[in-house]
């Protein structure tokens, strides 16, 4: 084709048409925005919240959970032959626990291979044993936390939910015992009082309450106890280097299963992630997860058929104007982009109003309390839950603009314009 | 020699639709650069379907078509929308303006399209074209508010903001008084004499027709003279 003309200047006609039509049609304009809105508003706020709930009972399990548990497990026995082996006819023999000490050979060395890897803030070293606690006639069963004081602390913050008495005190008294509000209260115990444990290797202590603690989770209130990691030794009878349990934490906590499998490989025992040891709690938070993605995306795609709707109307009323249009000249793809930016004007509009309902529903939220386990209602500000929201707006908002719009540019002018 | 600015070669065109019928047999003329065209007929007998296919909106036909040296037949849309922007003024039957922009943005729709010329040199022509018709105080005004004859007056102002080089109308005076119809007459006379822009405009005037510089007769989809 000839050019005859230069053409130099852009003038936007396109975007320029798209705003009158919105501008000329208010109230269809702010109708569909405000189904955007509402989509935007709920799926952020929505997503906030399971991510909310999931890092509040991820705190709740980091109180007494590490991110990665390293431990020797039971062993079976096993036939000494393989099956098979030669043709020869296999022995049976019955499948039993074998006797077998659970410590970690030469932690010292494992724990500082452990630290030495990238991603591991805290690595601390555990004796735990199962006890029982006898205070006048009563006899209770509980497990015993051999903690190295310091390190326990920064890993699980233990100072935080101590609620009367001295963590650091378990230094100085090497027959002291931190424990839950729960067993204090079954026991009618308090600061102060002595107990008798008993570990299951027969051997007894007379141990002096130093504190106690609430998790606010009633099962290890009622159970667990803090004592001095040789304390717990001399409980098992066993020497000053024996460990049960190596705890570690790592940067990125939400993925800790890569990391686990890494460090098995590399200490040769069982590391097993907290995901991995909180698989129901970790499958309903998947459940709840998945229903609010659901619901949230149910939502905004709902929004995305108002947009489509109030598009096909618009497209209906302004049928003659998109055969004038393409009589003048106009493209197909022109056709496109007008409607495409109406759709995307009316996205944005809603989206930044979506945003802004998010925000006021998240922060009157916050200070709602629910009081139990969890306390005020477990939900933030998401930066990536905003972010994913102005991405599906977007996505959607386009989807329901070009569907149309693509029929639009269809139009024939000449069907239009004869009658 | 005088320039074809417009050639149609045999062109042919079926309906199918409620039943087969061929509402254009054959049609071949040319039209020359500066030339004044009106093409008469009984209704019915094909006019408006000719100038539809001369315009390149319509595609679906057989035979080929020339415009401005260039051949048309067999284009693809896109081409042909910027040939439509460029070369062809159109003014249709019944006025066709888009309600919501006021009658002077109406008329600079298709130079902003065009983008040859800024948007104040846009504008000063879009109302130049209007002042030409008497539609100056009009200008500001949204389309939708004015009479008939004054938006088809503003339809014709559009036409002519890209200085294309064929007008084409389908009864352009048609809803205008007898006053107004001289100007418009007078406007296309002097585009095609002191511009050299073809005009082919369908009509039912026959003093409109008698005062051009050639008629074309249609009788059921042919030239007949
Ligand atoms: N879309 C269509 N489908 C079928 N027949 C049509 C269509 N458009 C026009 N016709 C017929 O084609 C013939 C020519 O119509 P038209 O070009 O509008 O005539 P004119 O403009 O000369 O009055 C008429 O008989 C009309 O009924
Ligand atoms: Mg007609």
């Amino acid at each position: 084709m000839k050019k005859s003309t230069k053409v130099v200047y852009n003038h936007h006609i396109n975007s320029n048409i798209a705003v009158t039509y919105i501008i000329s049609n208010k109230k269809l304009t702010l109708v569909a925005a405000l189904g955007v809105t509402i989509g935007i508003a709920i799926f952020i706020f929505m997503n906030s919240m399971a991510k909310g709930f999931d890092k509040s009972s991820a705190a709740a399990i980091f109180k007494t959970v590490p991110h990665i548990r390293i431990y020797k497990d039971a062993q079976i026995s096993r036939n000494l032959l393989p099956e098979n082996y030669h043709n020869t006819i296999p022995l049976i023999i019955n499948p039993k626990i074998v006797a077998q000490s659970p410590n970690i050979i030469n932690p010292k060395k494992i724990i500082e291979t452990l630290q030495q890897q990238p991603d591991v803030t805290i690595v601390t070293s555990e004796v735990n044993t199962d006890i029982f606690i006898n205070s006048g006639k009563t006899q209770i069963r509980g497990v015993a936390m051999g903690v190295d004081i310091k390190q326990a602390d920064k890993m699980f913050n233990i100072s935080s939910f101590v609620v009367d008495g001295q963590l650091n005190d378990l230094e100085k008294y090497p027959n002291g015992i931190f424990i839950g509000v729960g067993l204090a209260d079954k026991m009618s115990l308090k600061k102060g009082d002595y107990i008798q444990v008993n570990s299951s290797k027969g051997i007894s202590k007379s141990m002096k309450i130093l504190g106690l603690f609430q998790t606010n989770n009633s099962n290890v209130d009622k159970k667990q106890t803090y004592i001095h990691i040789n304390t717990a030794r001399q409980l098992l009878a066993e020497s000053n280097d024996y460990v049960s349990d190596i705890y570690v934490n790592i940067n990125d906590y939400d993925h800790p299963e890569t990391y686990a499998k890494r460090f098995g490989k590399l200490t040769g025992y069982v590391a097993e992630d907290w995901k991995t040891a909180n698989a129901t709690l970790m499958a309903a938070s998947n459940m709840r997860r998945i229903i609010i993605s659901f619901i949230s995306l149910s939502i905004l795609i709902v929004a995305g058929f108002g947009i489509y709707n109030i598009l096909n109307m618009t497209i209906m009323q302004k049928i003659n104007d998109i055969a004038i249009l393409k009589a003048m000249g106009f493209k197909g793809k022109d056709v496109v982009r007008i409607f495409v930016q109406q759709a995307l004007l009316i996205g944005i509009l809603g989206i930044i109003i979506g945003l802004i309902a998010a925000t006021l529903l998240i922060s009157r939220l916050q200070h709602v309390y629910i009081g139990g386990d969890i306390g005020y209602f477990p939900v933030h500000y998401e930066p990536t839950m905003y972010i994913r929201g102005i991405i599906f707006g977007f996505i959607v908002t386009f989807l329901s603009g070009y569907i149309p719009a693509k029929k639009a540019a269809n139009v024939d002018p000449v069907a239009i314009l004869r009658k | 020699m005088k320039n074809i600015i417009l050639e149609a070669q045999t062109l042919n065109k079926y309906f199918y639709e409620p039943t087969q019928f061929q509402v254009l047999k054959d049609v071949s003329f040319k039209a020359y650069q500066g030339e004044f065209l009106t093409l008469i007929g009984k209704s019915g007998s094909g006019k408006s379907t000719l100038l539809y296919l001369l315009s390149t909106m319509d595609t679906d036909y057989t035979g080929n078509l020339w415009i401005d040296k260039e051949k048309v037949t067999g284009l693809k849309q896109d081409t042909l929308a910027q040939i439509r922007n460029e070369k062809i003024g159109f003014v249709f039957q019944f006025h066709y303006l888009l309600p919501e922009f006021s009658c002077l943005k109406n008329v600079m729709i298709p130079a902003l399209k065009l983008g040859q010329y800024s948007y104040e040199e846009i504008e000063q022509q879009a109302y130049q074209k209007l002042k030409i018709l008497d539609l100056q105080d009009q200008a500001l005004k949204p389309a939708s508010k004015l009479s008939g004859g004054q938006q088809q007056r503003v339809a014709i102002a559009r036409a002519l903001i890209n200085h294309p080089k064929i007008i084409m109308g389908d009864e352009p005076t048609g809803n205008l008084d007898s006053k107004n119809t001289r100007i418009v007459f007078d406007i296309f006379k002097q585009l095609s004499v002191e511009f050299g822009q073809t005009i082919i405009a369908v009509t039912h005037d026959n003093d409109f027709a008698k005062a051009s510089d050639r008629i074309i007769e249609m009788q059921d989809g042919m030239i007949i003279s």
